[in-house]
């Protein structure tokens, strides 16, 4: 410990900084440091508050590395404890709770506090700010018993804080002074924009309103608000966010320098009027600005280390880029420079389209050669070029509105392969990066997935990867020139989408028929299960009836799981995941006859594991017998719906998911489709059932569901995107029947709808154009098509028991009724497992492989 | 000196399919083509396979790479010419293949 002691008033973010950078360098061994935080716990981060609402713990924010890191390190903390005296003649500061430090050097960290109006009625029971975890928890306590929240204030914070409210499930307004929103990052077209957007989501915006009174009940809660132009808005809950003011009440008082409006003036290495005191983060005045952000006090926070170490070549801080970019509400917000052109002399470039609902601005110089700032709202994706560009003042082409403009070629909207970094791992089972696929697919010219396979073992593990690698095949040749087709295989020179339409427009029932007029040789392991997938997505005929039964991979031949060692799993449906007890007794009974090693999977189901070819259509007949039917948990189909308990039982439950789930599930059973599709459905937002990570999900909300799209677990996780709020149950399921018509129609052979959202040009709002708005006509027929699927659904499992011709294919052997020697089971853990092969190898002769 | 097994009626065997038989204890992929001309042909090989090392390749989907009639193993996908075993994917495998005739409408096989 140190002889000179330092004092840091305030455990935010920049006085957290400030101490990070001291421990970093050494420092804290050379200084006794004490530092007041006024706050029940330790620095946390505030930028990433909203996500406490998420689910986020008070832990999970928490700046520092280890709990103990600051004693660990010297650093004597006292929480909960304020500075409330600087006795600036003796270096002494004193503490509410009685503490006495003197000090050598002492620092202001104390941050700001959220403006709230001279509103009457401002106190009333309802009203809160945006600060702190104990504000955050104060809302989520009072946003149980509310209908409608208000946020006053439209700026960054305000509307972060709406997104929060909604999130809650609140009505939400946001209530803002000025003409329009974010003022002082947008101009007048782009803050039209944002409220375009954001009210399209469903929240409402009302500008130019001065809130005069807060009106209360007799018990003190809010009632309304009342504005200046004496309209009304009822509401349950306010929250103010209406700028924030430096907490600068010590400094004010000890008598340093002030700025007119508040804020303690520092100069250029954050010392203040006087030389043993410095201020730092949003409590600090330079050159008349308060800098509002994290990074600018993280900069101070770095020059008053440098002042304390006693460097050679101390850092300045000389003010500092607000460029921001942010997804507010799931809106793109880019703001940099001089984005209002306040410039003497600057040009403007803007383009508008409220189709895409894009706004776009560019501030050029004088001389029209650099860019000195510019605002994009509604897709931000130019933001990095763009302020790179203003930074390094690179020369802008003749053309700049090129940079803004749509391109007419069409870029994919979504973030391809190409994205991607040549050290990002493709295949996850035999660790093979992208650039060593890249470079094999470059040096042998390799054009098949196959070829890739074969050269660098990508994709012959759980074969996850074989989409991502077949785009690397066409980026990585369309960058050498090579042209390549999305042609099927050898066999079809057509993409899946085209032979899907040619399935549909000629009515081709077979795949003897479509080879013969649209295709060459004999058909592939590639093209056969790909049509017979289509013809079942078009006319839904049982996949085992005559022509189809050899297309068909091994899995929907038997209507059941392979497993490596060549026996199969049976995966009963159990829609939404509820069973009768009676059920789960007869899924008991049935394993323990046939031996079978049982499993309960991810999709709220049972497993079973482990039967022979001619076991598969009696352990049916006893399944069916019992109520169940086939879980189609072997096709490129809908899976399952998984479900939470919902309001029947949870206490939470604003809906009935179970029931709403097996609705669903019972309407998509069967639905064959380019790949797997996955559902849930949860009660409310807390999400149990993990819906946003599904093909389609949805969650209830008091007034319906909000209906999910695109979401994608495993390899390459993907939040689903937010389709529609607020939907009944019959507008939900006509807006997913669309919707999975609309892929089934158009996504390529074993593409997941993450994949295929992430090249569909447009973006989400071209699907929801497509879904919502039915903008290419086409939404009376993908409901029509999907109704034909309902209505013609029927059980596998038991069609085929009931069929002898289809059931004389369950046998081992065509000359034989004996059982496969070679599956050999083994016991594990009260159950069995298959024999490894060395395990057999000991007990079969050679002569049997 | 191996002897001819009968097995089935070649009708058993659907077009472009393959079912396994038990040959002396030694299990066989008998596998049947229909080209689109109509065409028949029958193949023998081992239904073990080496990949996977499990018992399956009878139960693999059939088609042509070129003019090469093949099957492709129901685990990993690789795929084996009918005619010599050889495996398409990965020039050091190849499958066994046994001699296989069709007489009046039956199929046999030497093993
Ligand atoms: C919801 C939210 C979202 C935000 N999002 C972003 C963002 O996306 N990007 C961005 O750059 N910035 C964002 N900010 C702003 C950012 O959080 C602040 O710029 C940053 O926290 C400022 O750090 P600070 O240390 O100056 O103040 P603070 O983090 O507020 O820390 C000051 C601390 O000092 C304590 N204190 C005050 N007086 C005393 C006293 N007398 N004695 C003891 N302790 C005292 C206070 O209680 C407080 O704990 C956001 C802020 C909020 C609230
Ligand atoms: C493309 C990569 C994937 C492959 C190859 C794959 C393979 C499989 C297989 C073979 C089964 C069936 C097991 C059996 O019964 O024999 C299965 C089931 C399952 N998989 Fe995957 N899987 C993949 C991705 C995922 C992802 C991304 C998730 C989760 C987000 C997932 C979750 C599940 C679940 C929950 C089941 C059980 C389903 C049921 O009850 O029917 N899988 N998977
Ligand atoms: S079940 Fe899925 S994650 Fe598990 S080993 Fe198989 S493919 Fe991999
Ligand atoms: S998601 Fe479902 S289980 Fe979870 S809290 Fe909400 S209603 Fe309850």
């Amino acid at each position: 410990m140190g002889t000179k002691t330092l004092v840091v008033i305030g455990n935010g973010m920049v006085g957290h900084k400030l101490l990070a950078t001291l421990i970093e360098r050494g420092e804290a061994m050379r200084w006794n440091i004490v530092t007041f935080c006024e706050e029940p716990r330790h620095a946390y981060d505030r930028v990433y508050l909203s996500s406490f609402f998420a689910g986020k713990s008070a832990q999970d924010l928490s700046l520092l590395p280890t709990p103990t890191f600051y004693e660990d390190h010297g650093i004597t903390v006292h929480l909960g404890d304020k500075a409330i005296a600087v006795d600036r003649q003796h270096q002494v500061v004193t503490s509410a709770q009685g503490r006495t430090i003197p000090y050598d050097e002492l620092v202001l960290a104390t941050g700001s506090y959220p403006f709230v109006p001279p509103v009457p009625g401002k106190d009333a029971t309802g009203t809160f700010v945006y600060r702190t975890i104990e504000d955050l928890e104060g809302m989520m306590a009072h946003a149980k018993t509310s209908k409608v929240g208000v946020v006053i204030g439209g700026g960054l914070l305000g509307l972060e804080c709406a997104s929060a409210l909604k999130n809650m499930g609140l009505e939400t307004h946001v209530v803002e002074f000025a003409p329009r929103l974010m003022a002082v990052q947008l101009d007048d077209g782009g803050g039209a924009m944002l409220k375009r957007k954001i009210e399209a989501l469903g929240v409402k915006v009302h500008l130019n309103k001065n809130t005069t009174e807060i009106v209360k009940t007799p018990e003190g809660r809010i009632q309304k608000m009342v504005f200046a132009d004496k309209s009304e808005l009822p509401t349950d809950m306010i929250v103010f966010s209406a700028g924030i003011r430096p907490r600068d009440e010590l400094p004010k008082e000890i008598g340093l320098t002030m700025g007119a409006r508040g804020g303690v003036v520092v100069d250029d290495h954050c010392r203040t009027s006087d030389p043993h005191i410095f201020a730092i983060g949003e409590v600090a005045l330079y050159k008349e600005r308060i800098y509002g952000l994290v990074a600018p006090g993280y900069h101070m926070a770095t020059v008053v280390a440098d002042q304390l170490a006693g460097t050679s070549a101390p850092a300045t801080f000389t003010g500092f880029d607000m460029s921001t970019k942010l997804k507010l509400l799931g809106v793109d917000v880019g703001s940099f420079g001089d984005a209002m052109g306040a410039t003497p002399g600057c040009h403007v470039i803007g383009f508008s389209d409220s189709r895409a609902e894009t706004y776009k601005k560019l501030v050029l110089s004088a001389d029209k050669k650099t860019l000195l700032g510019g605002i994009l709202v509604g897709d931000a994706s130019a933001y990095g070029q763009l302020h790179q560009f203003m930074l390094n003042q690179v020369v802008m082409p003749a053309e700049p509105e090129a940079l803004i403009l749509p391109s007419s070629s069409g870029k994919p909207a979504g973030m391809g392969v190409e994205c991607l970094p040549d050290a990002a791992t493709i295949c996850s089972c035999l660790n093979v990066t992208k650039g060593t696929i890249c470079a094999a697919i470059d040096a042998d010219n390799l054009t098949e997935v196959g070829q890739v396979k074969a050269c660098t073992k990508a994709g012959t593990g759980c074969g996850s990867c074989v989409t991502l690698v077949k785009d690397l095949i066409k980026d990585t040749l369309k960058k050498k020139g090579i042209t390549v087709t999305n042609h099927l295989c050898e066999h079809f020179r057509h993409s899946r989408q085209e032979l899907y339409h040619l399935v549909r427009v000629q009515k081709i029932h077979t795949f003897d028929a479509l080879l013969a007029q649209h295709g060459h040789g004999e058909g592939c392991e590639i093209c056969k299960p790909a049509i017979a997938s289509i013809l079942a997505s078009a006319w839904n005929e049982h996949v085992l009836k005559g022509p189809h039964r050899p297309l068909q991979d091994t899995n929907d031949r038997y209507l059941a799981n392979i497993q490596r060692d060549g026996t199969y799993s049976v995966v009963p449906r159990v829609p939404a995941g509820e069973i009768t007890p009676h059920q789960l007794i007869v899924l008991g009974q049935v394993a323990s006859k046939y031996n079978l090693y049982t499993k309960i999977t991810g999709g709220q189901r049972v497993d079973l594991f482990g039967a022979r070819l001619e076991q598969l259509p009696p352990i049916w007949e006893e399944l069916l017998a019992a109520g169940f039917e086939s879980g189609h948990a072997y096709g490129k189909a809908l899976r399952t719906v998984k479900s939470c308990v919902g309001s029947t039982w949870c206490r939470y439950g604003v809906q009935d998911s179970v029931a709403f789930a097996i609705e669903i599930e019972n309407r998509y059973k069967g639905l064959r489709s380019p790949h797997k599709l996955k559902s849930a459905v949860s009660g409310c937002a807390r999400e149990c059932a993990e819906a946003q990570s599904k093909d389609f999900g949805i969650i209830a909300t008091e007034k319906g569901y909000n209906l999910y799209v695109c979401g994608n677990g495993g390899m390459k996780p993907q939040h689903a995107l937010l389709l529609a709020s607020d939907l009944d149950g019959p507008t939900l399921l006509k807006y997913t029947d669309r919707f999975l018509m609309f892929y089934i129609r158009t996504a390529d052979r074993l593409e997941r709808t993450a994949t295929w959202f992430n090249k569909l040009e447009g973006g989400l709002d071209y699907l929801k154009a497509v879904v919502i708005d039915d903008s290419l006509g086409l939404g009376a027929e993908l409901e029509a098509e999907m109704q034909h699927i309902v209505d013609t659904y029927q059980d596998e499992w038991r069609t085929t028991v009931e069929n002898p011709e289809a059931r004389r294919h369950f046998r081992a052997f065509i000359n034989s009724d004996a059982a496969d020697p070679t599956v050999v089971m083994v016991s594990e853990r009260g159950q069995v497992r298959p024999a490894t092969w060395d395990e057999k190898a000991s007990t079969l002769t050679t002569a049997s492989i | 000196m191996s002897t001819w097994h009968p097995l089935c009626a070649l009708s058993d065997i659907p077009a472009n399919s393959g079912v396994a038989a038990l040959v002396d204890g030694t299990q066989v992929a008998v596998v049947r083509t229909v080209d689109r001309t109509g065409r028949e042909a029958i193949y023998a090989l081992a239904n073990f396979d080496p990949f996977s090392k499990a018992m399956v390749i009878s139960r693999g989907i059939v088609g042509s790479k070129g003019d090469t009639p093949f099957i492709a193993s129901p685990i990993y996908k690789q795929r084996f010419d009918l005619r010599s075993g050889a495996c398409l994917d990965d020039a050091s495998v190849s499958l066994p293949t046994f001699p296989v005739k069709i007489e009046g409408g039956r199929v046999a096989v030497q093993a």
